[in-house]
């Protein structure tokens, strides 16, 4: 089919800069089946296109719409009295609050996963491939599993019944209480995120080549000095792209400050949820909540990418 | 080292000797850290799951192991028929996305086109948005169409399993495009040329040569979208509706009013589902990496 534009523009006369009709006629086939390559490819993608046109980029445009309109005092949203006032509560010490505690639950949680995960990744990454294989399949089964359920695991686990309190008050400590604490969110965070740490760090210290460190060591350096010197630095992609995937989720939590938490551990999530549910709703404020914390996620995965970071 | 070993063996072995003590005990301590860690990632689902055994009323007070909550659990109307919800989204969106994400990965990793480049970041963003905002942007989209096509045709529509699977769609469309171009970008594209230059046509190369290519990816793809499908909440929360909800937006509902043995079983359950599902795509990657 691309066949016939072809042949009548060799019919035409040759470009003045002298090329052969003979070679117009090819460039001309040539161009013509690359455009109609690059429609079909096109064509094949346009699907997935539209659909996502539809379900993401338009629903996105309308948080952001949202963001700017009013809350009438009934509670509805009024979309015509376009105004900055939502985003000017971000502001508020509520707000300002709950950011400041999610910024620092997500800060422990990131840290403490990183203390954990960076030893455990490196044992992985020197054993054998075989057995390193198992241990990747050991960390992977929990990691797919329902993340509800796993966080649910430790509300069991932190209960007033459960046995870790019992364990406690047996060793002398009396009226413990761990539920719905920041340190159970905490908790619940970093047993939720900690493979998200693992992957990327793994994946780092896998590549890095040992004959380095021992070089390092043949210089006489010591091991921490090697360590610091060699193996830290070389692996940093591997901590950054880990600290950011476990810091991402943990700031805008939802599911785990819900099961785990009380009214004194309330996050970003929660918080912005309940701006959509009940009489005291406020969906323009929830949507430039959401709006706002959108923006830090792109900024943060910016910098996933830039550390080298692609994908699990 | 082998400098070492052919200049001065004496000294080697002395540096050798120093250098591997201090390791030995490194290591010792890497691989104690190695099974706490463990111990910390399967700890707590196997208290979980001894637990749903439990018999008593009261969660944390055992008098005897009994299968009493799981008969409970499938004699509750309302935990099956979530669970009936939970599998249709799962596979009605796992079953559209696999396609429209495997047609997405051949779109960008096989032709060249003008807005390419706009197409693979708008299929990356599902990916990267957090959850909570993905669910609040389809809330607002979902009440605000059904407000226009109320106006424009009177027909009143509702919240329930029709819009969690759109959403489950809209983001399990970029996590299978996500899997299958990695497998598509390892693959030696020569083959479909030689598919096309023995006259195979535009299908036939596809389906006799591509597809088979790419199959573990897309069955990747596919088990990671009922993965996903089946373990979210927040966006099946926000997108459904009093009618209809999800296996875990159920029992994030039940948690919020308390815990309950009922919820016990039904989490095992769950639990059981998704890592029946991990070990299928394991398999499948570990077939994948053998054939390479």
């Amino acid at each position: 089919m691309a066949n016939e534009p072809a042949t009548v523009e060799a019919l035409e006369p040759p470009d003045l800069d002298g090329k052969p009709p003979q070679h117009v006629a090819v460039a001309g086939l040539e161009h013509d089946a690359e455009k109609a390559e690059s429609r079909r490819g096109f064509l094949i993608g346009l699907p997935s296109y539209v659909y996502l046109v539809l379900f993401f980029a338009l629903p996105l445009a309308i948080v952001v719409v949202y963001s700017f309109a009013t809350r009438s005092a009934s509670g509805l949203t009024v979309l015509g009295d376009w105004n900055l006032r939502s985003y000017g509560r971000l502001t508020d010490d509520l707000v300002l609050l709950i950011t400041w505690r999610s910024f620092w639950i997500a800060t422990v949680t990131t840290v403490i996963c990183l203390v954990i995960a960076y030893p455990f990744a490196y044992y992985i990454a020197t054993r054998a491939p075989r057995v390193r294989a198992l241990l990747l399949v050991l960390v992977m089964i929990p990691f797919w599993s329902n993340f509800l359920v796993r966080t649910y695991a430790w509300r069991l686990l932190l209960s007033t019944d459960g046995p870790f309190v019992r364990i406690l008050e047996f060793i002398g400590f009396s009226d413990v209480r761990l539920l719905f604490t920041p340190t159970a969110v905490t908790l619940g965070l970093v047993y939720g995120y900690l493979p998200f740490m693992i992957l990327p760090l793994y994946a780092s210290l896998e590549r890095l080549d040992h004959s380095l460190v021992e070089a390092a060591r043949d210089l006489y350096a010591s091991g921490w000095e090697a360590f610091r010197r060699v193996t830290w630095p070389l692996s940093r992609p591997g901590v950054i792209a880990g600290s950011i995937l476990v810091f991402i989720p943990s700031f805008g939590a939802y599911v785990t400050p819900e099961i785990l938490g009380g009214t004194g551990t309330t996050m970003l999530g929660s918080y912005i949820q309940r701006q959509f549910v009940g009489t005291a709703s406020d969906w323009p404020f929830g949507s430039a909540l959401s709006v706002t914390i959108l923006f830090v996620m792109m900024i943060a995965a910016t910098f996933y990418f830039r550390s080298g970071g692609k994908d699990l | 080292m082998s400098i070492l070993d052919t200049g001065a063996p004496g000294a080697a072995a002395v540096a050798e000797d120093s250098v591997a003590r201090p390791r030995r005990t490194v290591d010792r301590l890497l691989a104690g850290n190695a099974w706490i860690v463990f111990a910390f990632l399967y700890l707590p689902i196997l208290v979980l799951v001894v637990y749903s055994f439990n018999d008593n009323n009261r969660v944390g007070i055992w008098t005897e192991a009994s299968l009493r909550w799981y008969g409970e659990m499938f004699g509750n109307a309302r935990v099956m028929d979530a669970l009936r919800t939970s599998i249709l989204v799962a596979v009605l969106s796992t079953a559209v996305s696999t396609v429209l994400g495997t047609a997405a990965a051949l779109s960008l990793e096989r032709f060249r086109y003008k807005g390419q480049r706009a197409f693979d970041g708008l299929l990356y963003l599902p990916v990267i948005i957090p959850d909570i905002t993905m669910a609040v942007m389809l809330l607002l989209f979902f009440v605000q169409a059904f407000d226009i096509i109320l106006v424009l045709t009177g027909v009143g529509l509702s919240r329930g399993l029709g819009t969690i699977t759109l959403a489950h769609i809209a983001f399990n469309i970029s996590f299978v495009a996500l899997v299958v171009r990695a497998r598509l970008s390892g693959l030696d594209s020569s083959l479909e040329e030689a598919a096309a230059d023995l006259y195979a046509t535009r299908w036939q190369a596809f389906r006799r040569v591509t597809l088979p290519l790419i199959a573990p990816g897309v069955a990747g793809g596919a088990l990671l979208a009922l993965t996903l499908s089946l373990d979210d909440v927040v966006i099946a929360e926000f997108v459904s509706g009093a009618g209809s909800t999800t296996l875990p937006v159920y029992v994030f509902g039940a948690l919020r009013r308390g815990v309950t043995p009922l919820i016990n079983a039904v989490s095992v359950l769950m639990l059981a589902g998704s890592i029946l599902l991990v070990l299928a795509s394991l398999a499948i990657s570990r077939r994948r990496s053998g054939e390479a």
